[in-house]
């Protein structure tokens, strides 16, 4: 251990620890705007770049870094000396001086980590005015790069980089000119950009923000011609609340269906009736495959990928597109939604496909990407006609003057809007895979699970692995979220290490309810781990668990579909995947 | 050429070429050869060492003068580049500084035929390793 | 065959000849004439023999004789004398200031003591590219001795005891950091050489890898014996052609003769080295950036800890010394460290190389023991101010330095001192400054260097340095208050005492070291619109002067934005709202009659 004194304090801390730790471990809190610390998703960043947390340490030339160094025996410090507050002071007027003032239409405006310090340090005037650095700002379908508002904390890198390991954000340029950009300062679409998000979701200023879909809602929702439907993610009610001072981990879905009845939507849906149809038809698939292999079929690939989350679809495009054959064909649920909605749908309503507006909310950028695939479009017209995120429907409801809180609880509309527990558990990590074993179990046995939870697959570490027992046949069973973990397991499988037969694959941490479109967690894990309990405590709440028996999907398959895999349903309900190798994108 | 596989290897080595080098470069014979260094680091090549060095390597043949051009690094005169050192059989190494064709031909004639120094010479100076003895 | 019994050396150089050195060559010429020794007697001018603080010069061969202040009078008696008699004039003799002995010899004197050659020990002496030069010129020989006669714990003591310290800027111990990355477990360790010289006007590295590339791989195998590593890495810029040619070339050469390899010198001990090139960031010369360059990362450093010695290239052990450091390295097995810690002052051992800049007349490469003071290095072996102009500054350090002024010249130059002195030693740059220099566009020009070198990691760095170029321009166009100059020092002082690397916290250094020193130039730029040196363009104008100006035409001629006006012998005059003050006129003028208001 080691003893050390902080603001005229002694304090003991274990060897390795920084002085940012041990401060707050005496409840000193040293303000930071690059540091970044995402705890049992072992994500630590401190490139030590703000030169906000500065400490002065006794004996030291110069100040300190607080976030980056390392505690030592009678180590004497001081974190708020007049010395230590003018120095931090004039590093965020700095910072300020290089940043526009547009702050009172900027779309992270109150729940900026600039701002917060700007108010905090009480900054009235910068003395230090001059040139500011402007760059081209750069629209992709799902992201919006403002670097105008970068402040250089470097956490989206992390994000893409180590924890991702997509590697397209890096620094570029020196000095003055430095910014994160992709390389040779493309735009992103010309990128190999996952839109996972997570670059948006951990940036302090409003330089990475997502598409802005909500003033074409608004419009949609205002046209008499339009029918618009919207349908909702299982990790949004998880996460909606917190945008209106609820605790983490409260669920909302009844206030949140009746917001958007009140916000005008014809019909309010659920993407959970669409994610029970994905079990129903990437069980089916893993089943065919399973049983397949389990005949000694040597042609048929395993282990089978999830394919549900988008950016991880864009990832193994990018990436390992010669192992594209591995994952479901399945489409997402947002996407199944969006082609049953425009057809079985549309039929029962008696309403043409481009009258009628399909919107989904999600926890997510890249379902905005992923709505705009062409392979998603019938004669030009997309399925899915735009997708928003948590973060924008919260905002759309602040817009229409509603008190969140005092709402009352409201059902879904029917048929879409009828669910399982099992349906609800996609929105985290081990959920997906849960879910179809639950289904895929009872198919493959013909007996009726005892237990429905599965604890094994349950879980927050990067990498897990489970088997089940199908009665008498193990079936192994990987887990990955983040994509440095799912390339980890893809390289396992690319060398004949993997023995797994289905994994499942989210690209966020904790999966969809640490999305890049949700509410921020400035950083603390603990907001994703609560939302995972909520998803949770919503499956045990439900009174069937289990997609197949989801009435109303048994009635879709009855009238619409035949059966699971049957040419209908692959029309309506499977996909292809695209190499999208670098050559390509440097061709184009 | 065979590698150097030992110490004892390498200092016999070393004793070979000092001789040789030696009797190049301090002979009294009236045959012995004349030296003459061109400093050639990127400061001498920039203000025009190369053609220099070319210049009197090709003359010194012409003229049917006996001597060894080389090559070597920066002197530290970078104000007097292109420089030249000549050393005569038996003299002590002459520094000339901005030596340009016309300044190489006038220290061949002059100095390096007749032994007559010629103006533009750089006075070393500086004291090597081998005499800065212990005072 | 003419044989002359006699040279006289006349110095010729800027210093002597402002002093009338040419006529005393024509005396002396003619002196020689008269006494019928044209023959026997030649005459020859000499470039600057760097001791101008006593000249003219005149030296006199074979005997080695050597005047000071001689003047064109004194050309009789030293012919009557010297050439006719034999006889030494002893009037003109150099006295020592310490022992006020008249010293004859010129190879007695202290001038002479001045330069030791070490780093640049065969810079200029042996052929770079053929390796059996350095053979001859004791070559591998410390390697050879160290890796059959000492063991690495010995080695490393002895470097410990030379007492060398870092010559890339930094000063730290030599020995003390082989000691450490030896001290490191790993399976794996590196060599380095920072070769990555960035410090504007600043040329050893270049030279010792251009005129003696192999006494830095003979110092790297040393090392690498010493610390475990099998492998080295010399980091050099891409701008440096000839010193990666030369390099390779020694490579090669010391391949060939197994003196790098497997089994060297039948040692047992294997050692090779790569070279890895840099695109020429000057942040890449900060230890940590570099090694990220050479992984294929972006350039920018890392907090220390872990230094390299821990965790360094590919997060192995790594020791990274630079060029001037490793040049030192076989002559202190071959000479000895108590010979080596004999020379320089009681903290900083050995010599170091300068390149000597600015408006002086030797410019130049020189290599001094530490402990000598500016003075010297200035007004003698640098030869003096141009033109005879009056010292005012020197900046050392690079663009990380400060400037010194008339107060600091009889420092005895070690890393210590400097520091103390508000600047520092850097990688040996020496620009020298005199009175028509201006101080805020000094701290100006740094600024501009570091703006555009920063690597743009570090808040304070990538923004505070724009900001005082930004402040400096304008004090410099007159635009500023006195609250600019507080927030300038405000600024510098937050800039030091908060960025990342060695880059931010000494870029403030030129900004800080010109107000100390020179706070009535910012002064006069802030409240009187009004640059003392004449410089800064925006607080000057060009005018004519009428009693002057006899109408040549020359001004007018020109003027390359045609703002002046005037009739041939008749008063000219300049329209300052064309004028871009370019400095034609004034330059072009004959008589005087231009002048910077």
């Amino acid at each position: 251990m080691i003893k050390l004194t902080i603001d005229n304090r002694t304090v003991e801390v274990e060897k390795g620890t920084t002085i940012y730790h041990a401060a707050k471990k005496l409840d000193i809190d040293i303000p930071t705007l690059c540091y970044m610390n995402l705890g049992d998703l072992k994500i630590e960043h401190k490139p030590g770049g703000c030169r906000v947390c500065v400490v002065e340490v006794e004996g030291r030339r110069n100040l300190a870094p607080a976030c980056a160094t390392e505690c030592a025996d009678g180590m004497v410090v001081q974190t708020h000396s007049i010395r230590v507050m003018n120095a931090r002071k004039t590093v965020l007027e700095l910072i300020l001086s290089d940043h526009p003032f547009d702050c009172l239409i900027c779309a992270k405006s109150g729940q900026c980590d600039l701002q917060d310090m700007a108010i905090k340090m009480g900054v009235r005037s910068i003395p230090y005015q001059g040139e500011k650095s402007t760059y081209k700002p750069d629209f992709s379908p799902a992201i919006i790069r403002d670097m105008d508002k970068c402040i250089m904390c470097r956490r989206c890198e992390t994000m893409c980089n180590d924890f991702q390991t997509v590697g397209v954000l890096s620094g570029v340029n020196r000095g003055f000119e430095a910014v994160v950009a992709p390389a040779f300062e493309r735009d992103l679409d010309h990128s190999e950009c996952t839109y996972c998000g997570q670059c948006v979701a951990v940036c302090p200023t409003g330089a990475l923000t997502e598409v802005d879909h909500t003033t074409q809602l608004v419009r949609d929702l205002a046209d008499p011609e339009k029918k618009v439907v919207v349908q909702t993610a299982p990790a949004v009610r998880a996460a909606l609340g917190e945008a209106f001072g609820m605790e983490p981990g409260t669920l909302v879905t009844g206030k949140m269906v009746a917001a958007l009845r009140r916000l005008g939507f014809d019909y309010v849906f659920d993407t959970d009736f669409a994610a029970d149809l994905t079990i129903m038809e990437e069980g089916a698939e893993l089943l065919d495959r399973l049983t397949r292999f389990l005949e000694g079929d040597k042609q048929v690939k395993l282990p089978m990928l999830t394919s549900c989350c988008p950016g991880w679809v864009n990832f193994f495009e990018y990436h390992f597109p010669d192992m594209r054959d591995i994952p479901s064909t399945a489409r997402s649920p947002q996407q199944m939604f969006g082609s049953i909605a425009k057809t079985y749908f549309a039929d029962t309503i008696d309403t043409r496909r481009d009258e009628l507006v399909v919107v989904s909310v999600m926890p997510c950028v890249a379902k905005k990407y992923e709505c705009t695939r062409d392979e998603f479009k019938v004669d030009g017209n997309p399925d899915v006609d735009y997708s928003v995120s948590t973060r924008e429907l919260a905002m759309l409801i602040k817009r229409l003057n509603m008190d969140f809180n005092t709402l009352p609880e409201e059902d879904f509309d029917k048929p879409m809007g009828e669910s399982t527990g099992a349906a609800v558990i996609f929105g985290t990590t081990g959920g997906v895979i849960e879910a179809a074993v639950r289904t895929a179990y009872e198919v493959h046995t013909g007996k009726t699970l005892e237990k429905v939870d599965f604890e094994q697959l349950r879980g927050i570490d990067g990498i897990r692995s489970a088997s089940v027992d199908f009665d008498g046949t193990e079936i192994k069973i990987g887990i990955a979220h983040g994509l440095g973990h799912a390339r980890t397991l893809l390289d396992d499988i690319k060398a004949g290490r993997s023995d797994y037969h289905a994994i499942e694959i989210m690209a966020c941490p904790g999966g969809c309810v640490g999305g890049g479109g949700q509410p921020l967690h400035h950083g603390n894990p603990d907001v994703i781990k609560a939302r995972q309990k909520a998803i949770y405590k919503e499956d045990s709440g439900k009174a069937i668990r289990k997609s197949h028996e989801n009435p109303d999907i048994i009635k879709l398959y009855e009238q619409f579909l035949g059966s699971p895999m049957s040419e209908k349903a692959h029309q309506l309900l499977h996909t292809h995947y695209f190499d999208k190798k670098r050559k390509e994108v440097l061709l184009d | 050429m065979t590698k150097i596989k030992s110490l004892a290897d390498l200092r016999k080595k070393k004793e070979d070429l000092q001789a040789k080098i030696a009797l190049r470069e301090k002979s009294d014979s009236p045959e012995g050869r004349v030296l003459v260094k061109v400093a050639m680091a990127t400061c001498g090549i920039a203000s025009g060492s190369k053609d220099v060095m070319e210049y009197i390597a090709d003359e010194l043949n012409k003229r049917n003068i006996d001597a060894i051009v080389s090559q070597t690094g920066c002197m530290g005169y970078c104000y007097a580049e292109p420089t030249i050192e000549v050393t005569l059989p038996g003299k002590e190494p002459v520094v000339y500084g901005d030596v340009d064709v016309k300044k190489a031909d006038e220290i061949i004639e002059k100095y390096i035929r007749n032994q007559e120094l010629v103006d533009g010479i750089i006075p070393v100076n500086y004291q090597t390793i081998e005499n800065n003895k212990e005072e | 065959m003419a044989t002359f019994m006699m040279h006289m050396l006349v110095c010729g150089g800027t210093g002597c000849r402002a002093s009338a050195s040419d006529v005393l060559y024509e005396n002396l010429k003619k002196e020689i004439k008269e006494q019928g020794l044209q023959d026997d007697v030649q005459v020859v001018t000499t470039g600057c023999f760097g001791f101008c603080e006593k000249g003219p010069i005149v030296k006199v061969i074979p005997d080695n004789t050597f005047y000071v202040s001689v003047e064109p009078a004194d050309a009789k008696e030293i012919v009557a004398e010297h050439a006719v008699k034999g006889r030494r004039v002893k009037r003109l003799l150099y006295v020592d200031p310490v022992n006020k002995e008249q010293i004859a010899d010129s190879k007695g004197m202290g001038f002479y003591k001045k330069q030791i050659r070490i780093a640049l020990r065969n810079c200029g002496l042996i052929d770079p590219e053929n390796i059996e030069e350095y053979l001859a010129a004791d070559g591998y020989e410390a390697m050879g001795k160290v890796l059959a006669e000492m063991t690495p714990e010995e080695a490393i003591q002895e470097m410990v005891d030379s007492g060398l310290r870092g010559r890339g800027g930094g000063g730290f111990p030599t020995g003390i950091k082989w000691q450490i990355a030896s001290k490191v477990a790993g399976d794996q360790k590196y060599v380095v050489c920072n070769a990555d010289e960035g410090d504007p006007g600043a040329f050893m590295d270049r030279s010792i890898l251009e005129g003696d590339p192999h006494s830095v791989l003979e110092a790297m195998v040393i090392n690498g014996y010493c610390i475990g590593a099998t492998k080295g890495l010399i980091y050099i810029r891409a701008e440096y052609p000839l010193a990666i040619k030369r390099l390779k070339i020694a490579i090669d050469q010391a391949r060939e003769y197994g003196l790098l390899g497997t089994d060297i010198l039948g040692s047992g001990f294997d050692f090779d080295i790569e070279i890895r090139y840099g695109a020429g960031a000057f942040v890449c010369g900060e230890e940590t950036a570099l090694i990220h360059s050479m992984e294929g990362e972006r350039g920018e450093p890392t907090f220390k800890p872990p230094f390299p010695a821990q965790s360094g290239y590919l997060g192995k052990p790594t020791n990274v010394n630079n060029v001037e450091t490793f040049a030192n390295v076989p002559v202190i097995y071959n000479k000895g460290a108590k010979w080596f810690a004999s020379i320089g002052t009681e903290k900083s051992k050995g010599t170091k190389v300068f390149a000597l800049a600015g408006k002086i007349n030797n410019v130049g490469l020189i290599e001094v023991p530490m402990g000598i003071t500016l003075r010297e290095v200035i007004f003698e072996i640098g030869g003096g101010i141009k033109d005879g102009k009056n010292f005012k500054a020197v900046q050392t350090g690079g663009p990380s330095g400060g400037c010194l002024t008339e107060k600091h010249l009889d420092t005895p130059i070690d890393f210590d001192n400097l520091i103390d002195a508000g600047s520092m030693m850097g990688s040996g740059g020496m620009i020298v400054m005199d009175e028509d220099d201006c101080m805020v566009a000094v701290a100006k020009f740094y600024l501009d260097f570091t703006v555009e070198e920063s690597c743009g990691k570090c808040s304070p760095c990538r923004i505070g340095n724009k900001r005082l170029y930004e402040l400096l321009e304008k004090i410099a166009q007159g635009k500023a208050d006195k609250e600019d100059l507080d927030n300038l020092r405000n600024l510098s002082m937050v800039i030091r005492d908060t960025s990342l690397c060695g880059l931010g916290q000494t870029s403030p250094n030129p900004v800080l070291s010109t107000m100390d020193n020179f706070m009535d130039e910012y002064i006069a730029h802030v409240e009187k619109d009004n640059c003392p040196a004449g410089v800064c363009k925006d607080l000057i104008r060009y005018e004519i002067i009428p009693e002057n100006c006899v109408g040549c035409t020359a001004c007018a001629r020109n003027c390359p934005v045609n703002c002046i006006a005037g009739e041939r012998k008749q008063l000219h005059t300049i329209d300052q709202s064309l004028c871009i003050k370019c400095g034609a006129c004034l330059e072009k003028c004959k008589f005087n009659a231009v002048a910077i208001i």
